[in-house]
């Protein structure tokens, strides 16, 4: 590949998306086939606590009855202090936050600093709107976007819908086919000024509970050690809890259930 | 019809070569040192904003010195390469070698068909898994690439510098160390350098997957005290 120099008229700037257009690639393709069997990702939770958000997601990806992943990580990490947690068709799903993640990258490398918060969650609007053809075919991606705010030193998250809408929340989200169950659990379970241990064992709580009550999605898969994928994001940056300790969460979880 | 006059391509070669030399001469200085986690970058640079030293890739760093707005083009042209590269590829297809040849080509081209060579040297900095795989690819205003290692200097007043630099390069120094050797030889015996005038970076071998890191002022002045 040659190196990439434009004229000042032509010039892309900070968008790597424009960039991979203008030298010939292409990004998402405009139509699909709607009888395309393809996997589905579904669960994902995100809730503030009081120094941070925790983002939260299952493991497996259907494609009709059929249970076609059973470790996809659907909760991404995007950029230092943010993360996107997806569920709809996975493919152009996964496309996408590669996608994104590339841009945060690009655009803080060619500007030497990178995007406010809300420019990114933004900017995942805009993906998500340049998507609706392939989502009026059945190809629906629909992320949550939750990160830490240096400016204003909070945890933020935003959840969207096809067209590209873009929902500030104040408390928590809850995004797939499991997200009411998990999300009553959260609503009932959540406080203001919760510590990040809460906050993680509310999440594990409420995948769980969507795992019970919608078959395509997965629990915590303790024959294959296959926990949900669950971070905290805070001032330091994004931490990703051990399996371990998802283990213990969930063992003590698992007691409470048998005494019920 | 007015006839162009004949010059000869050696004085044309020599003409623009000068040319380049004097515009490169007159700006600041840098060095690029091995230390023992990596590859320290240090310039002389009074501006906090406009950066002789920036992030390409995971494990490059470029730099340049000279015209600004010649060598922030280039580095831009690098970002954009990497970036298309790895979202085509592998991140691990990036790589410094490849984007030393793609920068050499550019300013070789530039400097024998355009009217007026590029007034720049730069610097394309690979940290490896290990030290004996970190890279220093330094080009030249003409499109020559030299492999350097342990350190490289660009900019004017290199063979001073050079000698100041000599047979103190360390590459198991560590940060502190290596950040003193390069500040003073950047300055002289005649002069020192504050923290404000030096622009730092490093990019350290490390588990993290971007190896790049900016050392801010008030960390590059508790390092030089040591």
């Amino acid at each position: 590949m040659t190196m990439p120099f434009f004229s000042p008229q032509q010039d892309p700037g900070a968008n790597f998306v424009e960039l991979v257009k203008r030298a010939g690639l292409s990004t998402f393709p405009e139509t699909w086939s709607e009888s395309l069997g393809v996997p589905h990702a579904t669960t994902c939770v995100a809730l503030k606590f009081n120094s941070g958000v925790v983002v939260a997601g299952d493991r497996r990806a259907t494609s009709g009855n059929w249970i076609s992943h059973r470790d996809m990580e659907k909760v991404v990490q995007t950029d230092r202090h943010s993360a996107v947690a997806i569920s709809g068709a996975a493919g152009p799903a996964m496309d996408m936050i590669k996608l994104f993640a590339l841009q945060l990258e690009h655009y803080e490398k060619m500007e030497g600093r990178p995007l406010s918060l809300e420019g990114k969650a933004n900017q995942l609007s805009m993906m998500v709107r340049n998507n609706l053809p392939a989502a009026m075919q059945g190809m629906i991606v629909m992320p949550l976007f939750a990160g830490f705010d240096t400016d204003n030193q909070e945890g933020r998250i935003w959840a969207y819908d096809a067209t590209g809408g873009r929902y500030e929340e104040r408390e928590f989200v809850t995004i797939g086919s499991g997200g009411m169950h998990a999300g009553t659990v959260v609503k009932v379970g959540w406080k203001r000024e919760m510590s990040a241990a809460e906050a993680i064992e509310l999440a594990c709580r409420s995948l769980w509970e969507a795992a019970e009550a919608d078959a395509a999605t997965g629990g915590p898969d303790v024959l294959r050690g296959v926990y949900p994928i669950i971070a905290t994001i805070t001032a330091d940056g994004w931490v990703k809890s051990s399996d371990d300790s998802l283990g213990e969460i969930f063992e003590r979880l698992a007691q409470e259930v048998r005494a019920r | 019809m007015s006839m162009p006059f004949y010059v000869p391509p050696e004085q044309m070669m020599k003409e623009k070569a000068d040319f380049a030399r004097k515009g490169i001469a007159r700006g600041r200085a840098l060095i690029a040192l091995q230390y023992q986690e990596g590859i320290v970058l240090v310039a002389e640079n009074p501006s906090s904003n406009l950066r002789k030293i920036s992030e390409i890739y995971d494990r490059i760093a470029f730099a340049g010195v000279g015209k600004y707005n010649e060598f922030d083009q280039l580095r831009q042209a690098g970002v954009r390469a990497a970036d298309l590269t790895g979202y085509q590829f592998s991140r691990r297809d990036v790589q410094g070698r490849g984007l030393a040849n793609q920068y050499a080509q550019i300013m070789g081209q530039a400097f024998t068909h355009e009217s007026k060579p590029l007034e720049v040297e730069i610097l394309i900095a690979e940290v490896g898994y290990d030290a004996t795989q970190d890279r220093l690819f330094h080009i030249t205003y003409d499109g020559t690439v030299i492999d350097e290692t342990a350190s490289c200097i660009l900019g004017g007043d290199t063979d001073a510098i050079a000698s100041r630099l000599q047979s103190n390069v360390n590459p198991n120094a560590d940060l502190s160390t290596a950040m003193s050797l390069a500040t003073s030889a950047l300055s002289g015996p005649d002069r020192t350098l504050r923290c404000d005038d030096l622009e730092v970076a490093v990019l350290r071998r490390g588990d993290e997957r971007r190896c790049f890191a900016r050392i801010p002022d008030e960390e590059v002045e508790r390092l030089l005290k040591g």
